[in-house]
């Protein structure tokens, strides 16, 4: 099938009224790639979407699809296809209609409409399930057939409006991998729009963290995980563990922080920030629950924490240990379930150190609201 | 729920007190005011008008004569047919299909409109607008058009300051002052049904029509008015029923020349004092409009539930 199409968004803004939806969004999208805008809801994600498949038109700036410019051209005209959060299934349609809706209006016949169906219906393994009405099939069976539809017209490009968030967790987990293989199959470009980071890291080649209008940071699943940019993206991504504290020293990528409450601890600078933080600078610093250890430092007690325990949450697969941090927040500790029956005792004092490879540092920002 | 758990239920969340005064008042809805006056009216079609002294009496039997009146003009010969009174029939039915056509062109747009843009403060004063001149009496409204089409009226004295007419143009007689006023008098019966469905209809499903290429004649081929079908039933039918059944309107914007069936009835009870061949009339009128009722739903396969809703 087709290689699939670039597309390109260049200094979007989208305002409404005196609000801005969406400011300066410059995004590159490799044909082919699937894509995921991650962000709270109200971050504008949404809104970077409907200008793309046509239905609302950017304040400023220029959307191309394959190169080509789409200002002024309706969403009927457009090679994308969208998938709605809701599905917008026809109810009223048989599931072959539904499927093969954009051939009516191309003016297909009966049995051609019907031919294609039926191949789709087989892809997505529904066969046999073209005469019932969409009510009667299961969510995760409507939520295939709305994948169909969207891919009948043959798109360039397929827009996906978290269709997963009504689905049930175990269902959720497992359409995620069934879309990720219906993407390498049919190879065209996906642009998936999810406030679920897990969804956006196990599906997409490249991740867009949305915050407010704004995009902080664009990269591969694992760069944003390990290396995010901003604040906002360490909090947002995943648990994280923030130390504030001002920047005491900085060697090549290694800052020195002195943090308010663990006193003076190594960490590496987030890779785009590096020359943008400077000694007597606020800053943050993010470990990891899963990259805190137990045990006594082995090097320096530049990277060791020592902290009372508050309390211990068993898991299943791992503990959680929580103790006391800075600001009143604690600090998480997740330690794999390896038979033990415990790992600590309530105001009992650990020590727990980390790689300085594991730590990011970047200057003091705004922290994704929980 | 399942209907013969239903009255159980209804005690159960009502209380027995409460429950029973419900039921009670819907029974005596539904039996005296509905089922026993239509009962008795259908017994009247089917005797003849004697002078009090004689009713009850010997001569007081069941006859068909008050419908071979309808039907013949009289029930002693069959020889002719009653045509002045049947073309009143037939022009009256077919009018007040008319009339209803009309009006499901004329709002749909308006029920698209209002139901698709849902929330705006402009939408619910244009509701409201289009509500207050209900809160006028029906005869009212009637003289009202009748001014208005009137040979020095509004619309006519417009036309003619626009030089689009030299000559005032008799509205009335043509019977178009006759079809507005019906069109206007139950238009808001056919509104809201469909402003009600069509507002029920998720955008979303539009949308997606519209991003797999559909053309707008398309989405409300396939979309819209597929979905709001049971409305536009529903409002068409009780505007086709009202029409052919409406009094005021013939009554004061009708032609000269032009009668409507219920004038005949009218006629038959006030005038002549018949009521038996009034009454005769009138259930000829009401079988006649719940069969075409009937048909039609069943043309466009809509249920009876699907109205109600």
């Amino acid at each position: 099938m087709s290689s699939g199409v670039a597309v390109d968004l260049e200094d979007i803004w989208i305002r409404f009224g005196d609000f801005v939806a969406v400011k300066e969004a410059n995004v590159a999208i490799k044909g082919g790639d699937f894509f995921s805008f991650l962000g709270p809801s109200g971050c504008g994600k949404t809104t970077i979407l409907r200008a793309v498949s046509g239905f609302l038109d950017p304040s400023q700036g220029q959307i191309r699809i394959g190169g080509k410019d789409m200002s002024g051209i309706g969403p009927n005209k457009r090679p994308t296809a969208l998938i709605f959060q809701n599905l917008a299934l026809f109810p009223l349609m048989k599931v072959w209609e539904n499927i093969s809706f954009s051939m009516e209006v191309t003016g297909a016949s009966a049995k051609q409409r019907r031919k294609r169906a039926d191949e789709l219906l087989d892809m997505i393994a529904l066969d046999g399930q073209g005469d019932k009405l969409p009510s009667e099939l299961s969510g995760g069976q409507k939520q295939r057939v709305a994948i169909a539809r969207a891919l009948c017209a043959n798109p360039d490009v397929l827009l996906l409006d978290e269709p997963l968030s009504a689905l049930d967790l175990k269902l959720r987990q497992h359409m995620r991998t069934e879309l990720r293989e219906i993407q390498q199959r049919v190879g065209i470009t996906f642009i998936y729009i999810t406030h679920d980071q897990g969804e956006a890291l196990t599906m997409s080649d490249n991740v867009a963290v949305m915050k407010a209008g704004v995009i902080d940071q664009i990269d591969t699943g694992h760069n944003i995980y390990d290396h995010p940019a901003t604040p906002f993206v360490a909090s947002f991504v995943g648990e994280n563990n923030v130390f504030r504290g001002r920047v005491k020293e900085i060697k090549g990528n290694e800052a020195l922080i002195s943090t308010n409450r663990s006193g003076d601890l190594l960490s590496s600078i987030s890779p785009s920030q590096v020359g943008k933080l400077a000694v007597g600078d606020d800053a943050m610093m993010f470990i990891r629950p899963e990259a805190l250890q137990l045990g006594p430092a082995k090097k320096s007690s530049k990277t060791t924490i020592s902290a009372n325990v508050i309390n211990e949450e068993f898991e299943g697969n791992s503990f959680s240990v929580f103790l006391e941090g800075d600001g009143g927040k604690s600090v998480k500790m997740s330690v794999p379930n390896g038979g033990q029956d415990k790992i600590s005792d309530r105001g009992e004092v650990l020590s727990l150190h980390y790689n300085a490879n594991n730590a990011v540092a970047m200057p003091a920002g705004e922290l994704a609201s929980e | 729920m399942k209907s013969k758990f239903f009255l159980s239920e209804f005690f159960k969340n009502n209380g027995a007190v409460m429950g029973s005064l419900l039921i009670g008042l819907v029974g005596f809805w539904l039996i005296f005011l509905i089922i026993l006056p239509q009962l008795s009216m259908l017994d009247y079609s089917f005797r003849f008008n004697l002078p009090p002294a004689e009713q009850g009496g010997p001569k007081d039997v069941y006859t068909l004569s008050n419908y071979e009146h309808l039907i013949y003009g009289s029930d002693i010969t069959h020889q002719t047919y009653n045509s002045v009174d049947l073309m009143v029939f037939v022009r009256t039915i077919i009018a007040a299909m008319l009339v209803t056509i009309f009006n499901i062109f004329l709002c749909y747009p308006l029920a698209y409109f209002l139901g698709q843009s849902k929330g705006s403060g402009f939408v619910r004063l244009l509701v409201v607008l289009l509500i207050i001149p209900y809160w006028i009496n029906e005869i009212l409204r009637a003289f009202a058009l009748r001014i208005i089409f009137g040979d020095s009226g509004l619309l006519n004295e417009t036309l003619m300051f626009l030089h689009l007419t030299e000559a005032p143009i008799d509205f009335i007689r043509k019977d178009i002052a006759l079809y507005a006023g019906l069109g206007y008098a139950y238009i808001l019966l056919m509104l809201f049904p469909m402003y009600n469905v069509i507002e029920s209809l998720d955008r979303n499903q539009i949308e997606a029509a519209r991003d797999m290429g559909a053309s707008w004649m398309r989405i409300h081929r396939r979309i819209v008015i597929p979905h709001a079908k049971p409305g536009i039933v529903s409002g068409a039918t009780m505007v086709f029923m009202l029409s052919a059944g409406a009094l005021a309107a013939p009554q004061i914007l009708g032609g000269p020349s032009s009668l409507w069936f219920t004038q005949l009835v009218y006629q038959w009870f006030n005038d002549s004092l018949n009521w038996q061949q009034g009454a005769a009339y009138a259930i000829v009128l009401l079988v006649s409009t719940i069969v075409i009722v009937l048909t039609v739903m069943r043309f466009f396969k809509v249920n009876m539930g699907d109205i109600g809703k």
